[in-house]
């Protein structure tokens, strides 16, 4: 019989297959081809431009790209399964607003000229600025339409904020400089934003991906959840949290990166028949395959151009979500 | 062994008590019907066996408080099934009974054989076991409600409670339904049932709890309760009852024309 389940594996096969087939074809593309399995005879200590380009610009980008489009398609997944609504996405918290704004600050006042760590600490700070907030808003008895209002206040008043650090910047260069980063890139990162975002993300990821049998059980409201020996404030509180941690360090060194959240679990829900816990990995490595394919697609169709990897993944993104809204309604009537 | 002890349970929302110094105790081996007009706190006394409810006074399962059991624990003793029939997602039906046990494994491991033995046992008591590779969402109500009610059973605890199980159901499953519950209890387990259909209270039920406005009205037999004339004041209505397979049944027949329910202005023109 091959029911969902049993695809599963395949499914997981299939999406680390194209994972790894990424990842290298990453390391290869760019402005020049380079032959990816130099990378293996020169890694730590490169001899070449070819090898130095390798290490130190095409690995630290696809590595991120994994990383970040795994905590971002991973965070989707969890809240979508938390909040029982497949509109939900890491942005809707806002936690991708607030670490925006922390990174923005670091811009404007001008911190990130004295420290490179400036700009993601900074916008850390911000995500978990985001944590506090909500916990305080949402409070102890809180449910899943306070969550979601609150986390859509706290997006807005960022954005707000962030617009009027725009509008008050007298210097041309910083607001040039606030509005690219607001793109969200992979472009011209380095190894230290590797080990700068990594930790942060392993640790919010294992968290989420400990909320999967919670999640399941949720699948059949909040009553029955509890009546199954589910702690709904544990998960609300580890959700919150991961999500803090992985996708706040994830926009600390990429910027905003909309949809992938989105679409990513939304798209393999079918596939792993609609089981919110089994969503997770699958999430998780769809998420990295999305940004890898992304990240490789803005380099290709614009090489010269500096296409920024945001905006792609809106523009994927939002159409998608659009017929999202429409197909749910059709279903619905 | 199996025991809850509930002393003097009081809980209130904001816009009044909803359940008023409510005080009993059952042991294991009966089938206990909660019966009441619409509104009177039914839902409210099952949520608070369950421990999913706030509540003063006392409410315990052999001898412990339920909001102080460990959560595990208390998902291996009591299962709950809700009025509303939610599954937020399109799971295949036999997804759905699984969850039932998902206090029976481990963390990171998914269901056994065993487990899945249980959940399709479940299945086929609740004559869906055909439904499992189906999604939830594409089965009629009283199919859905099966499902759940098999969800329910795969949990295998040796206290159920129930909310309104019956509704949607067609007779043949509503009356095969309180005979799985009959049999569970009768089997050693404590299950409690909020019921509309009187009949089907009278005719299955071992002990009926009856509540008005938040207060329990009678706790007694079918047969004693039919006597006391309480079921006609409470719900407003004039009764027939009759003996059926050696069971007393409640029929109700008519609405009581001074019964205080009524809407006062309604007039008697049909």
């Amino acid at each position: 019989m091959t029911s969902p389940s049993s695809l599963y594996p395949a499914l997981l096969g299939t999406l680390s297959f194209l994972l790894v087939g990424l990842f290298v074809l990453s390391l290869g593309i760019g402005q020049v081809w380079i032959d990816p399995t130099l990378l293996w005879f020169s890694i730590g200590e490169p001899s070449s431009a070819e090898a130095i380009i390798l290490n130190e610009i095409r690995l630290p980008r696809a590595v991120l790209a994994v990383m970040i489009g795994a905590i971002l398609g991973l965070s989707g997944a969890v809240l979508q399964g938390f909040l029982r609504n497949p509109l939900a996405e890491p942005g809707l918290l806002g936690i991708s607003a607030t670490a925006s704004l922390g990174a923005v600050l670091a811009i404007y006042s001008g911190l990130t000229a004295f420290h490179a760590y400036a700009l993601p600490l900074s916008a850390l700070v911000g995500a978990f600025l985001a944590v506090f907030l909500l916990q305080a808003l949402v409070g102890r008895t809180g449910d899943i339409l306070t969550i979601i209002l609150a986390g859509v206040a706290l997006s807005s008043l960022s954005a707000a904020l962030t617009s009027l650090i725009l509008n008050m910047s007298t210097n041309p260069f910083a607001a040039l400089e606030i509005v690219f980063w607001m793109m969200g890139s992979l472009a011209d990162r380095s190894l230290v934003h590797v080990f700068l975002a990594g930790p942060f993300i392993l640790v919010g990821g294992a968290l989420l991906l400990f909320t999967a049998r919670a999640l399941d059980a949720l699948s059949l409201g909040a009553d029955v959840a509890q009546s199954l020996g589910v702690s709904l404030q544990r998960t609300r509180t580890i959700t919150i949290l991961g999500t803090a941690i992985g996708v706040g360090a994830a926009t600390a060194v990429a910027g905003a990166i909309g949809f992938v959240g989105l679409i990513v679990p939304h798209v393999l829900r079918p596939l792993v028949g609609q089981k919110p816990g089994r969503l997770l990995p699958a999430s998780a490595l769809g998420g990295a395959v999305f940004l890898l394919a992304a990240d490789i697609f803005v380099r290709v169709i614009m090489p010269e151009r500096d296409l920024k990897l945001g905006v792609v993944t809106a523009i994927l993104g939002a159409p998608f979500f659009l017929w999202l809204l429409v197909s749910l309604r059709r279903r619905s009537s | 062994m199996t025991r809850i002890t509930c002393k003097d349970v009081n809980v209130s929302y904001r816009s009044g008590p909803v359940l008023k110094s409510v005080s009993f105790d059952a042991t294991k081996g009966q089938l206990i019907g909660v019966i009441g007009p619409n509104g009177a706190g039914k839902s409210t006394l099952i949520r608070a066996l369950a421990g999913l409810q706030s509540y003063s006074g006392d409410i315990q399962w052999d001898g412990r408080d339920v909001h102080r059991m460990a959560a595990t624990e208390r998902a291996k003793t009591i299962a709950y099934m809700p009025q509303a029939r939610t599954v937020h997602w399109a799971l295949p039906c036999l997804d759905v009974v699984l969850l039932g046990r998902l206090p029976h494994h481990s963390r990171f491991a998914g269901p056994s054989d065993k487990d899945r033995e249980t959940a399709l046992a479940a299945m086929s008591r609740m004559d869906v076991q055909g439904f499992a590779a189906r999604p939830f969402d594409k089965l009629s109500g009283g199919e859905q409600a099966r499902v759940l009610i098999a969800r329910m059973l795969a949990q295998d605890t040796a206290c159920f409670l129930a909310d309104e199980p019956v509704n949607g159901l067609d007779p043949a499953h509503q009356i095969s339904l309180m005979q799985t519950f009959q049999k569970f209890a009768q089997a050693g387990r404590l299950v409690f049932v909020s019921l509309h259909d009187l009949t089907l209270a009278g005719r299955w039920c071992d002990r009926l709890l009856l509540i008005e406005h938040g207060a329990l009205k009678a706790d007694t037999s079918p047969g004693e309760l039919i006597g006391t004339g309480l079921i006609q004041e409470v719900y407003g209505i004039e009764t027939m009852d009759i003996m059926l397979a050696g069971q007393p049944t409640i029929v109700p027949a008519a609405v009581r024309s001074n019964a205080s329910t009524l809407v006062p202005n309604q007039s008697d023109s049909f």
